[in-house]
């Protein structure tokens, strides 16, 4: 790190120059400026960390520096982005080949998309040096198998031909790397690169990043709203807000004394900042009786059977027993594939068990039926990752929380509905004026607020939260989060909230159960977990949460030139 | 793949005979066809020898058991009208209308693909807007109207083409045309819409973040994706087409399996009928499985 900083310092010059550079989108009424007057300089070699939430701009800045912004509805009004002393936006259509994918080149946040699901990953890495003629045929091919092998690509002589789908998606993600290093670029530009991963595999490809960085000394331009990885990759940092940059600087100062009220509020909000064991986020009363009582639930699946090979099965839940009590929040934590989604959606009755039994105030949820289900699905509850997906977007916010009403008839008498759904708005945070609006005029922390609105209509005494906050951006995740805490103080609710992310349950589950390939690997009082995790995986688990860079690059003793970083020691690169 | 075909044909076999059962009962209420074969004057008894002469005289039951009987024999009955096995007619008739079908298809959906993908690259531009226009006259023609005005422009007004028939390549123009128009306006419409969104996708970006050229972008990138539905109309077309062209095969006077349908039923030519059903629904049963083939050859992520 020290090297760089010196090159950096030394002024080599930038490689790339943008300077107010100002993009609006055309829309119906008013053009909205989705970048307003941005200058910044990307320096030779170094990681430049854009941050910002959603809408901020980041992405629409590094898109118009590679000409991926579509003009219209985009409009770039002004500014100049020089690169090595060309100016891209005076450049033809051959020029601008020149430099996209040779000079220049870009990953995305969701691998599975942004690959052309029809043709081999092979060819589509072949095609980069095909395009640029740096190779050919065979050779295009042989080049395409050695840098899946460098991305940590297993068997990548017969992978070489498989289909995008046909890899899991960390390894997508590695295709994607594999394509975008063909040519040796100057600036790789990662948009979101582990937002869609999972975060032991997160971890990994951060790590393939900076390695791939210090190997061919390109720049990274790394975009992210995740605190946690853009401290861990930044040598600099630009915050961006509402399509101005608001602060910028070396990483290590703006992290540890930001400036601008923005960025104190976005590192406040960051779940390791303060001290979990004091979080007002948990429940103070943990003596209530158990509510909901899950025994030994087990879902299997049979997989396709050969004419020779018997009957196979997948546990996608595996003998799974814990307790739920009122006024308590139960998180449970696991990776993709662990089986956490499945459990919500077995105690909803939305799919059956295998096995298994689970007793809701006395009752076997997995044997009611008519009026006794009618009846428990009034008082269970589920909000869901994507609250857009799970609305209706052609009715208005009013029909959305009131359709409960409409199905458990004796709830609330028609005339009451009006006033309720302002009420309930109101303790949503939101005003009673939206509830004419449609889904698609809110953003995305709003809808999720509405969702949660929809299901406190029916009067739960239980909420299940499959990763409802896992879209958000951080400081809309801790506005909701703080919602939920409240809402239970309030109203005496109880929640399962089920996650991939361990910092966000850390401030607000009393209890976690960590889960891996269905079955559960450690269960525990929140804070015993976190200071004393028992189990690898939950260990695993927790040092996968990216550290930042400045305290991995004075870990190391100053006094030893030549000692190894603490990140490089990690297990080899396998993929996720 | 081949327990799939099998699969499949052994539904298609099913529906076949099912098909053939309803055609059966059906051709047989449209009346006797000894009334159309033998003159007006025709004695009771010569009736009465027709009808036994052609297993007309039994009752219709028994009828359809002796036609299903001389199916596994492979006999498909004679045609009245012609006195030959009325197999033999309806696969004399087929290939013309086959041939028909095939160069029809092949070049609409061709020239859709073209016409269509550039509009979709540049989309609200002149040729854009061109190709809008046409392809919607296309696709809302009535094929029997141009077919007519085709023959008064240019077969009677500026006698360059043959009114009718076959024989020269000049025979083909006409019918071809406008057999064309109909698929030409459908495809060229889904190729745009579907290659609008291809274009949209998230890979696009990626293929242009590469610096790949601009057409292999559009026809390797777009256009691949876009083939599926694509695919599935024009399988659609083709199967009306393959099904005879009774309207344009009538007005052109072209020997297809169409015309040949449509003047059994006329004459009331019930094995011929039956013959020409056979082989359609044969034909289409192959052009299917054919199409589901090509979209696992497609789109890697099918598998049957």
């Amino acid at each position: 790190m020290k090297n760089k900083h010196d090159s950096i310092l030394k002024g080599e010059g930038p490689i790339l120059k943008i300077e107010g550079l100002t993009v609006d989108f055309l829309s119906n009424d008013e053009p909205v400026r989705a970048v307003d007057n941005v200058s910044f300089n990307v320096n030779r070699g170094e990681t430049l960390v854009i941050l910002g939430e959603s809408g901020s701009g980041k992405s629409v800045s590094t898109s118009t520096v590679m000409d991926l912004v579509d003009c219209p509805p985009g409009d770039i009004v002004g500014g100049s982005c020089l690169f090595d002393g060309t100016e891209l936006s005076r450049l033809d259509a051959e020029g601008r080949r020149n430099i996209n994918g040779r000079r220049i080149a870009m990953i995305f946040q969701d691998p599975l998309a942004y690959l052309n699901p029809v043709y081999t990953v092979g060819r589509q890495i072949a095609e980069v040096f095909e395009s640029h003629d740096a190779a050919h045929g065979k050779q295009a091919r042989a080049n395409a198998i050695e840098l899946l092998r460098r991305v940590g690509i297993p068997e990548p002589e017969s992978r070489v031909d498989f289909y995008p789908h046909q890899f899991s998606g960390g390894q997508r993600q590695r295709v994607m790397i594999a394509m975008a290093i063909a040519l040796k670029p100057d600036i790789l530009i990662a948009d979101e690169p582990t937002t869609a991963l999972d975060v032991s595999v997160q971890a990994q490809i951060l790590d393939l990043l900076r390695d791939l960085q210090s190997e061919t000394g390109m720049a990274l331009v790394m975009i992210t709203h995740d605190l946690e990885v853009a401290a861990s990759m930044a040598d600099r940092i630009i915050v961006m807000n509402g399509g101005k940059i608001v602060e910028s600087g070396l990483a290590q100062e703006v992290f540890s004394n930001p400036q601008h009220p923005y960025t104190r509020r976005l590192i406040a909000a960051l779940p390791h900042g303060e001290a979990a064991e004091t979080s007002h986020r948990r429940s103070t009363d943990l003596t209530g009786a158990t509510l909901l009582k899950v025994q030994h639930l087990t879902k299997e699946y049979v997989l396709a059977s050969g004419a020779f090979a018997g009957k196979r099965t997948f546990k996608a839940v595996d003998d799974v027993s814990f307790e739920v009590r009122k006024g308590e929040t139960l998180g449970i934590v696991g990776e993709s594939g662990s089986g956490k989604s499945s459990i919500a959606r077995i105690l909803l009755r939305l799919n059956d068990p295998s096995f298994g039994e689970a007793i809701y105030a006395g009752e076997n949820i997995f044997e009611m039926s008519g009026k006794c289900l009618v009846a428990f699905r009034r008082k269970v509850q589920m909000v869901f990752q994507d609250p857009y997906g799970s609305m209706n977007p052609r009715v208005n916010v009013r029909a959305i929380i009131s359709e409960p009403w409409a199905i458990h008839r004796d709830l609330l008498p028609r005339s009451k509905w009006k006033d309720r759904v302002a009420e309930l708005l109101d303790l949503v945070g939101l005003r009673p004026e939206h509830a004419e609006r449609y889904p698609h005029q809110f953003s995305g922390g709003q809808r999720q607020r509405i969702a949660i609105a929809r299901a406190l209509a029916s009067q739960p005494e239980l909420i299940v939260c499959d990763e409802a906050v896992s879209a958000l951006d951080v400081s809309i995740q801790a506005q909701v989060i703080d919602l939920l805490a409240d809402l239970r103080t309030r109203l005496g609710l109880s929640y399962i909230f089920i996650t991939h992310d361990l910092p966000i349950v850390r401030h607000f589950a009393d209890r976690i159960l960590v889960m891996k390939q269905g079955k559960v690997v450690e269960e525990g009082p929140t804070s015993a977990l976190f200071s004393a995790p028992r189990h690898e995986y939950t260990q695993s688990l927790l040092k996968a949460v990216p550290k930042p860079k400045w305290l991995m690059s004075t870990e190391a003793p100053p006094a030893v030139p030549g000692a190894p970083r603490p990140e490089r020691t990690r297990n080899g690169s396998v993929a996720g | 793949m081949f327990s799939y075909i099998g699969r499949r044909a052994s539904h298609s076999i099913l529906s076949v005979i099912g098909l053939l059962t309803l055609v059966f009962f059906l051709t047989r209420l449209t009346g006797d066809p000894s009334a159309l074969y033998l003159p007006l004057d025709a004695t009771a008894e010569a009736r009465a020898a027709f009808a036994r002469l052609n297993g007309l005289d039994q009752p219709i039951p028994w009828q359809f058991a002796e036609y299903l009987k001389d199916l596994l024999h492979l006999d498909f009955g004679q045609s009245l009208r012609q006195n030959r096995s009325a197999m033999e007619v309806a696969l004399q008739a087929f290939p013309e209308t086959l041939k028909l079908a095939f160069v029809a298809i092949t070049l609409s959906t061709a020239l859709a693909i073209l016409v269509g993908s550039l509009a979709a690259a540049r989309p609200g531009s002149l040729f854009d807007r061109i190709a809008s226009i046409a392809s919607l006259a296309g696709a809302s023609a009535p094929d029997f109207w141009v077919a007519i005005v085709g023959i008064l422009v240019f077969a009677v007004g500026l006698e360059i083409l043959p009114t009718s028939g076959t024989g020269s390549w000049a025979h083909w123009i006409m019918p071809i045309f406008v057999l064309m128009l109909r698929p030409f306006g459908l495809l060229v419409q889904v190729v745009r819409g579907t290659m609008l969104s291809a274009l949209a996708s998230p890979y696009i970006k990626t293929a242009r973040a590469k610096g790949l050229r601009r057409q292999t972008i559009i026809f390797g990138h777009a256009l691949r994706n876009s083939l599926l539905p694509v695919v599935t109309v024009a399988g659609d077309l083709a199967t009306s087409l393959v099904n005879g062209a009774v309207v344009v095969e009538s007005i052109f006077g072209w020997p297809g399996i169409g015309k040949l349908m449509i003047d059994s039923i006329i004459q009331r030519d019930f094995a011929v009928v039956q013959s020409t059903i056979l082989v359609t629904a044969t034909a289409i049963f192959i052009l299917n499985i054919a199409i589901d083939l090509l979209y696992a050859f497609l789109d890697p992520r099918i598998r049957y």
